[in-house]
C-alpha cells in the first residue's frame, strides 16, 4: 500500500559533518529514512586519491562510526541511504557487512550503488571541458579522477530488491531524499511536478545544519538560540510532493521560513532550471509558511523533465600552493606588517618570479578577502597578520616560498611572531558533460545479514 | 526617507559551483521585495565587488520566497581548489553585499 507521508532525515550535510545530531533524530524523530549526503565538489577527489594509495579504502573516514551507530536502528526498521561510498562504494558496503555480522544484527539488507566512476568512459569520449572551452586531452595536468553526477533510479532499484541500507558514490545530494519519495510514493516516471517538489525537498535537507541556523547567525539581526547543540533537520514528505520540515523540539537551532529561504536560494542559480539528474526543479514559485514554532511548510516547486546528459566532475592535479603568515601587534603593527610584505615582494621579484603562476600577499584584519573592495582604512587595527600565498608547478618552490615568510623573523620589521606555514597540492575540478546513456550504473545486493 | 545598509532589512547566503559564485539575498520583510528588486540591481553589485568578480553577473528573482540571487561567473580566483583567497568558497560574499547602502522610507 502506498504510504500516505514519509518521513525523512538528514543524517549529514557534508563529509566531516558531526555525526551527534543525526542519532538524535534516529532516536526520537521516529524516522523512515535517514540519509547522509557525505560529497562536496573536491571530497570524491580527495577519496579517489585515498583509493589510488590504497585500494581497499577511498571511502568516508566515518564508515565505522557511521555503521557502528546506526546498524542497530537499522535492524528496528529505519532505512539509510548515504553517497558515503565515495571512491569506493563496495569496499563500503563490505565493511558495513562485517560490522553487521560483528554486531550480532539481523534484518540488514545491504546494497551499493557504482557505475558513477566515468574516468574510462570520459578519456574515450574527450569531452569539452565546461570551465576551458577545450577537450579534455588538453587540459595540463594529471587526471585522477571523473565522477558522474547520478539519480535516484539506482536508489530505488535498491529499495525495490529490499535493501535497507543502500551506498552509493556520486549520488547527487537531493537525489538521496528523493528515491525514498518515488520508491514509497511511486510517482511516475513523467511525474515531473511531483519530482521537481522532491528535489526541493531534497535541496532543504542536504546540507544539514544548513537550514536550522548554521552560516545563518548575524547578531543583533539574526540571533540562533544553541548554536553549540544545532539540530539536523527532517522532513515530512506528502504523497503531492509538498512537505513540512523541521527540526526537533528540544534541539538547538532554528526553523523559520527565513532559514529555509536562506538555504532555498543557496547553490541554485536559476530557479526556474535547478538541475539535477532525476529532473529540472522550478523554484520560481516556491513558498514557505511557518506551521508550527519548529516546522515550515514547503508548497508550490514545480518540475521538468531530466537532462539527456549528466554532469561530470573531473580532478586534476595542477601543482602546488605555498603559503606562511606572520603577525604584528602593538604600536606601528600595520606600518610593520607593510614593511615586512615589501621585502616579501623585493625576494619574491628577485628569486622566485620565474616559477611561480600566482603570488597574492594579504594584511589579514584589513583587506586580505574582500581585497579592494574592502572599505578604505581609517583606523590601522592594534594587531594584524601578513599572509602571502604562491601557486606553482613545483613543490620545492611552493615548499621555500612558505619558508620565506618564516625568514621574516630575522629579515622582517621588528616584531613579527607567530609564523605559520602550509604547503597543499592543488587538486582543481573541472566540469563536462557525458550522454546519461553513457553511464551505467549497476546495484550489487549482499546476501541478507543473518544471525 | 533614509540611506541604510542592505544589512538591515535583508539577509544573504553564498555558495560556490566551480569559479562560479552565488549570492542571495533575502529580505526579512516580504513588503521589501520590491524596493529590493529596485535598487539592488547587477551594475551596483558589479561596482561593490569590483575586481573580485571578473565575469558575467546575472540576477534571478524567487518570486514565491520574494528573494533575489546573483550568480557571478569568475569570482572565486580559480574555484576552491585553487584560489589563493583565505576564503577559496566566497562564504563572505554574502556579507559583502550586505554593505550596499538601500533606501528606505
Amino acid at each position: 500500500m502506498v504510504k500516505k507521508s514519509i518521513r525523512i532525515g538528514c543524517g549529514s550535510g557534508y563529509a566531516e559533518d558531526n555525526l551527534d545530531p543525526a542519532i538524535e533524530l534516529a532516536k526520537k524523530a521516529d524516522l523512515d529514512y535517514l540519509c547522509f549526503d557525505s560529497l562536496a565538489e573536491r571530497t570524491l577527489s580527495m577519496a579517489q586519491m585515498r583509493k589510488l594509495a590504497d585500494p581497499e579504502t577511498g571511502y568516508d573516514i566515518r564508515l565505522e562510526q557511521l555503521a557502528r551507530t546506526f546498524l542497530p536502528y537499522v535492524e528496528k526498521g529505519l532505512k539509510i541511504v548515504g553517497n558515503m561510498g565515495a571512491a569506493n562504494p563496495e569496499a563500503a558496503i563490505k565493511r558495513v557487512q562485517e560490522i553487521a555480522e560483528e554486531l550480532n544484527l539481523s534484518n540488514i539488507r545491504l546494497a551499493a550503488i557504482t557505475g558513477d566512476d566515468v574516468l574510462d568512459q570520459i578519456k574515450e569520449k574527450d569531452p569539452i571541458i565546461f570551465e576551458t572551452g577545450k577537450p579534455l586531452s588538453e587540459l595540463p595536468g594529471t587526471i585522477v579522477s571523473a565522477n558522474a553526477y547520478v539519480g535516484a533510479d539506482a536508489i530505488v532499484e535498491a529499495l525495490e530488491n529490499g535493501a535497507n541500507f543502500i551506498i552509493g558514490g556520486r549520488l547527487a545530494d537531493p537525489s538521496l531524499f528523493l528515491g525514498p519519495m518515488i520508491y514509497e510514493f511511486g510517482w511516475a516516471e513523467d511525474d515531473w511536478d511531483r519530482k521537481g517538489k522532491g528535489i526541493i525537498i531534497g535541496h532543504l535537507l542536504e546540507c544539514g545544519t544548513h537550514v536550522t541556523g548554521g552560516n545563518y547567525a548575524d547578531p543583533p539581526y539574526r540571533i540562533v538560540p544553541g548554536l553549540d547543540r544545532l539540530g539536523l533537520p527532517y522532513a515530512v514528505v506528502e504523497e503531492s510532493g509538498n512537505g513540512v520540515i523541521s527540526i526537533l523540539n528540544d534541539a538547538g537551532g532554528l526553523m523559520t521560513i527565513d532559514t529555509c529561504k536562506s538555504q532555498l536560494v543557496y547553490e541554485v542559480h536559476d530557479p526556474e532550471n535547478y538541475i539535477t539528474p532525476d529532473g529540472v526543479a522550478d523554484l520560481k514559485h516556491v513558498t514557505v509558511k511557518q506551521v508550527g514554532k519548529n516546522d515550515v511548510l514547503v508548497e508550490n516547486g514545480k518540475g521538468k523533465p531530466r537532462p539527456e546528459t549528466l554532469k561530470v566532475l573531473v580532478g586534476v592535479l595542477e601543482g602546488y600552493i605555498g603559503e606562511g603568515e606572520m603577525s604584528y601587534a602593538g604600536p606601528g603593527a600595520y606600518e610593520r606588517a607593510l614593511l615586512s610584505q615589501d621585502t616579501l615582494k623585493k625576494r619574491f621579484d628577485r628569486l622566485y618570479k620565474e616559477h611561480s603562476l600566482e603570488i597574492r600577499y594579504d594584511i589579514i584584519g584589513v583587506n586580505s578577502i574582500h581585497g579592494s573592495s574592502a572599505p578604505p582604512l581609517s583606523d590601522p587595527p592594534y594587531e594584524v597578520r601578513l599572509r602571502s600565498a604562491m601557486r606553482t608547478e613545483s613543490k620545492e618552490i611552493a615548499e621555500a616560498w612558505a619558508h620565506e615568510v618564516e625568514l621574516l623573523y630575522l629579515l622582517g620589521a621588528a616584531g613579527g611572531g607567530g609564523n605559520r606555514r602550509m604547503v597543499k597540492q592543488v587538486l582543481a575540478m573541472y566540469s563536462a558533460f557525458l550522454d546519461a546513456s553513457d553511464v551505467k550504473l549497476k546495484v550489487s545486493m549482499i546476501e541478507e545479514v543473518v544471525k | 526617507m533614509k540611506k541604510v545598509p542592505l544589512r538591515e532589512i535583508a539577509h544573504s547566503r553564498s555558495g560556490d559551483k566551480g569559479d562560479t559564485s552565488n549570492v542571495g539575498v533575502v529580505p526579512y520583510d516580504e513588503q521589501n521585495y520590491e524596493l529590493i528588486k529596485e535598487q539592488v540591481t547587477v551594475e551596483r553589485v558589479r561596482e561593490l565587488f569590483g575586481e573580485l568578480v571578473q565575469g558575467e553577473i546575472i540576477r534571478y528573482e524567487f518570486d514565491g520566497l520574494k528573494a533575489i540571487n546573483f550568480v557571478m561567473k569568475n569570482a572565486l580566483s580559480g574555484g576552491v581548489s585553487r584560489s589563493l583567497n583565505l576564503d577559496t568558497h566566497g562564504k563572505s560574499w554574502a556579507n559583502l553585499i550586505l554593505r550596499l547602502e538601500v533606501t528606505v522610507p
